[in-house]
């Protein structure tokens, strides 16, 4: 999707604010709803893939009003509802529907390592053949998909080349749209600075996108 | 919903109707620019406004009661966050790679083992790479899409990365952006920016600062800083790093 989220070249968003001896949270809230999202993310009943297009479905108007965290309560109880987990209702009335199931969490206070580690989901145990090889001149596709996609705008019908082949992951764009892992190969891919920008552009500046074999195609 | 007085719904399409009245859950659409907006100072006062903070106190008390969630593990977690993971952890590895030329080979072809070496565990689905800067090379870290970031190593990310400012100008304008962060580069060195795309997780080995040839691992540890790990700055022999 052509959203507000996909922001890689824009200008005019001011200068990059510093904060220092940042604290990791900057109210106890933000805190809980971190936990909170890891923890409801432990059922796999969503991926990250689903809760970063969730943000993106924001209009870009409340995207550019909510802080980091805001987007994060939105996009996680509309994600929760879509799934499943809990109902419209429970959300307006923020107690649990009469009758409804009482469940068991996955994630317990035990489970140390269930919380640092996440789980091997990005990665499946697919034998895909890669389309490209290492060096090889490619073009990133000139597409605008109305749903998820890790392609950014920036690149879209940009040469580039092949710089690794990070192996078999399986696809963000499928996932969302409820079609399946589709795994395949991501390659790292530099672009030049003068292929993205145009000719004003530094001669040493490059930059590196991850990208996935359906992204790409041969020149 | 319609026990209760209506709510001006065109305010809060966001929430499309989720999340509303019962705890007087609406959010404030100033909230977030607030801040956003503030800088250098410290946090004795309450930055942001008690609305989002009643919304998730109100979420969390409706999936403890489904059961979804088990609150010990959410404290676990925040805890875990604010004291174990950081860029202390990045820091180590820098150090150790600085130190010791046999690791830093290691960490530079096989990243996820070598930073297992250390005892930090990755999660599989982390492929950390590890990207050298020299002095004609300066690499540069940014998620133009949403907030990738090398978590496990450094910690949840700050603010000004998560920034719409640094999102995206890091792509088109990455001297500017090393610019207002204090660091002016030579023109021939080459800026390379790596845009987090994917489950990728990038992080910069900086430069070993000149004047640290005598200085133990830790001593090290105690200069890097978690912005140069991103590669909005260098490390620099006296001044020093930790938790930063």
């Amino acid at each position: 999707m052509n959203g507000i989220h996909d922001m890689g070249g824009m200008q005019n968003m001011g200068p990059v604010v510093y904060e220092k001896n940042e604290p990791v949270f900057h109210a106890p809230w933000e805190g809980r709803l971190y936990a909170i999202r890891r923890a409801m993310g432990a059922w796999r009943r969503w991926t990250t893939d689903h809760a970063r297009h969730e943000i993106e479905l924001l209009r870009p108007a409340d995207y550019f009003r909510m802080s980091y965290y805001e987007r994060w309560l939105a996009s996680t109880i509309e994600l929760m509802i879509k799934k499943g987990q809990i109902t419209r209702t429970e959300a307006e009335t923020g107690k649990p529907d009469p009758g409804s199931a009482k469940a068991t969490p996955p994630l317990k206070a035990t489970d140390l390592s269930a919380v640092i580690v996440r789980p091997k989901v990005a990665r499946p145990d697919a034998l895909v053949k890669a389309k490209f090889k290492t060096g090889e001149r490619v073009r990133a596709r000139n597409m605008q998909p109305l749903g998820h996609t890790r392609l950014p705008r920036y690149a879209r019908g940009k040469a580039g080349v092949i710089h690794m082949d990070h192996g078999i992951y399986v696809f963000p764009d499928t996932i969302v749209a409820g079609l399946g892992e589709k795994p395949q190969h991501v390659y790292s891919v530099r672009f030049e600075a003068r292929e993205l920008w145009g000719p004003e552009a530094s001669a040493r500046h490059a930059v590196y996108l991850d990208l996935w074999d359906d992204y790409l195609e041969q020149i | 919903m319609s026990k209760r007085k209506k709510t001006p719904v065109g305010r809060r399409r966001f929430l499309k109707g989720a999340v509303a009245s019962a705890a007087g859950l609406v959010a404030n659409p100033q909230a977030g620019r607030a801040q956003q907006q503030h800088e250098d100072h410290d946090h004795d006062h309450q930055v942001v406004p008690s609305d989002p903070a009643l919304r998730t106190k109100a979420l969390e008390s409706l999936l403890v009661q489904k059961g979804l969630v088990d609150a010990p593990a959410l404290d676990l977690i925040v805890e875990t966050y604010q004291t174990k993971i950081g860029p202390q952890n990045g820091a180590r590895v820098v150090a150790r790679a600085w130190f010791d030329a046999a690791y830093k080979k290691r960490l530079l072809t096989d990243a996820p083992k070598a930073i297992a070496e250390l005892g930090y565990t990755m999660g599989e689905a982390d492929d950390m790479i590890v990207v050298e800067n020299s002095p004609k090379v300066h690499n540069l870290v940014v998620c133009t899409l949403c907030s990738c970031y090398p978590w496990p190593l450094l910690g949840l990310p700050p603010m000004w990365y998560k920034s719409d400012a640094y999102r995206s100008r890091a792509v088109i304008d990455p001297r500017g952006i090393l610019r207002e962060f204090g660091l002016t580069l030579p023109e021939d060195t080459e800026v390379r920016v790596w845009d987090s795309t994917a489950e990728l997780r990038y992080i910069v080995l900086p430069e070993r600062p000149a004047g640290t040839e005598k200085m133990t691992e830790q001593e090290l540890a105690a200069l890097v800083t978690r912005d140069s790990m991103v590669g909005v700055s260098k490390v620099s022999a006296t001044k020093a790093g930790g938790q930063l």
